[in-house]
């Protein structure tokens, strides 16, 4: 659910990246803060726990230029991973306009994706949106480790839709503006089929 | 699916005024409206030390958490929200299901003084979300309006964007 406001010509989006703990979500922000002009973005707010381990939600405001004389502004959040957080990440997708998933490549996480996915679906729903209907992209994260599954097979199991697809190496930046760039996209057009 | 949230002129100087006048009625230091998904809509008072962006997003996920909360224990939703602290309190209201008042206030004013500005702003700015939904609804119905930022956006609008 977009903010579009006539007064102040602004246009605020909510993209939420999602997937299973540790695949590299927060990762994927602090990247995209650490290389933002600094007159483009608002503070990177973590709601983490001692550990660094997501509790709530990070959260990065960016404002990337104009279009047509109104401000876009997208507010970048992230869900906390691991399983038992379930509660928290349902209300981080509230008023969502796009998603990233982020997987993590690494064999091992493979039913860990899955059923992050599974959480996704049924979290989108229970907020009234259908997932298939959402702009979203998938990211295969972790590249650069020796451990990681095929994208082709990966692809197969988490992206059945085949809709737009990264790999991406989340520390070093690889893959994780091309991600944020489609799916920021994809948002405006939805916008732009309603307005 | 819920709607996009459009803010008119009109309309947002009439928040604009409400805001104002609940500010300089309770007394208060700053007073904000946010939208339930975290973006700010309005603001009024002294707000050039404080991070808007970021405490309307995290109010937004306190409301969030809260509701939580009050479903699990079969409420449907807490209407108040109050914190204190040593200097400044602040008073979080959830109006009409759908948008946020904060107010941040000292020891001079009162939490009693707040909550009654609150209530009765509350049933102004009600009504003025309502008139703004219809106002949406109707002009979405009729189509494009003339100078919506999307009627001609092309690729290459976005993809300048992210130059």
């Amino acid at each position: 659910m977009s903010f579009i406001n006539y007064s102040s010509r602004e246009i605020n989006c909510k993209i939420v990246y999602y997937g299973p703990g540790l695949c590299g979500k927060t990762t994927n922000l602090q990247y995209i803060y650490k290389k933002t002009n600094p007159e483009q973005k608002g503070k990177l707010i973590s709601l983490a726990t001692e550990t660094e381990r997501t509790l709530f939600f990070d959260f990065l405001p960016l404002a990337l230029g104009d279009i047509k004389g109104f401000k876009v502004r997208f507010h970048l959040y992230t869900v906390p991973g691991q399983i038992f957080y379930a509660a928290s990440r349902k209300l981080i997708l509230k008023g969502v306009d796009g998603v990233v998933f982020v997987a993590d490549s690494q064999i091992e996480r493979m039913e860990a994706n899955i059923e992050s996915l599974d959480d996704l679906r049924i979290n989108i729903a229970e907020q009234g949106y259908e997932l298939d209907k959402l702009p979203y992209s998938v990211q295969f994260n972790k590249r650069d480790l020796s451990n990681v599954a095929p994208v082709d097979s990966m692809n197969k199991l988490l992206n059945p839709r085949n809709m737009p697809w990264f790999e991406a190496t989340a520390p070093t930046g690889s893959g994780v503006f091309e991600t944020l760039k489609n799916v920021a996209k994809q948002v405006l057009i939805e916008l732009k089929k309603h307005y | 699916m819920s709607s996009d949230l459009v803010m008119y002129e009109e309309e947002f100087q009439q928040i604009d005024e409400e805001l104002q006048r609940l500010f300089q009625q309770a007394n208060a230091k700053v007073v904000f409206l946010v939208d339930k998904n975290g973006q700010l809509i309005a603001s009024a008072g002294d707000t050039h030390d404080i991070d808007t962006t970021s405490l309307a997003s995290l109010t937004a996920g306190n409301i969030a958490a809260t509701g939580g909360i009050a479903r699990l224990l079969g409420e449907k939703e807490f209407t108040i929200l109050f914190h204190e602290g040593e200097k400044d309190n602040i008073h979080i209201s959830l109006i009409g299901q759908r948008v946020i008042l904060v107010v941040i206030f000292d020891k001079r004013s009162s939490l009693g003084l707040v909550r009654l500005r609150v209530k009765k702003a509350s049933e102004t700015l009600v009504r003025i979300f309502n008139e703004l939904t219809n106002k949406s609804d109707r002009e979405k119905s009729e189509g494009k309006t003339e100078d919506s930022p999307f009627a001609e956006i092309s690729d290459e609008d976005i993809d300048n964007l992210f130059k």
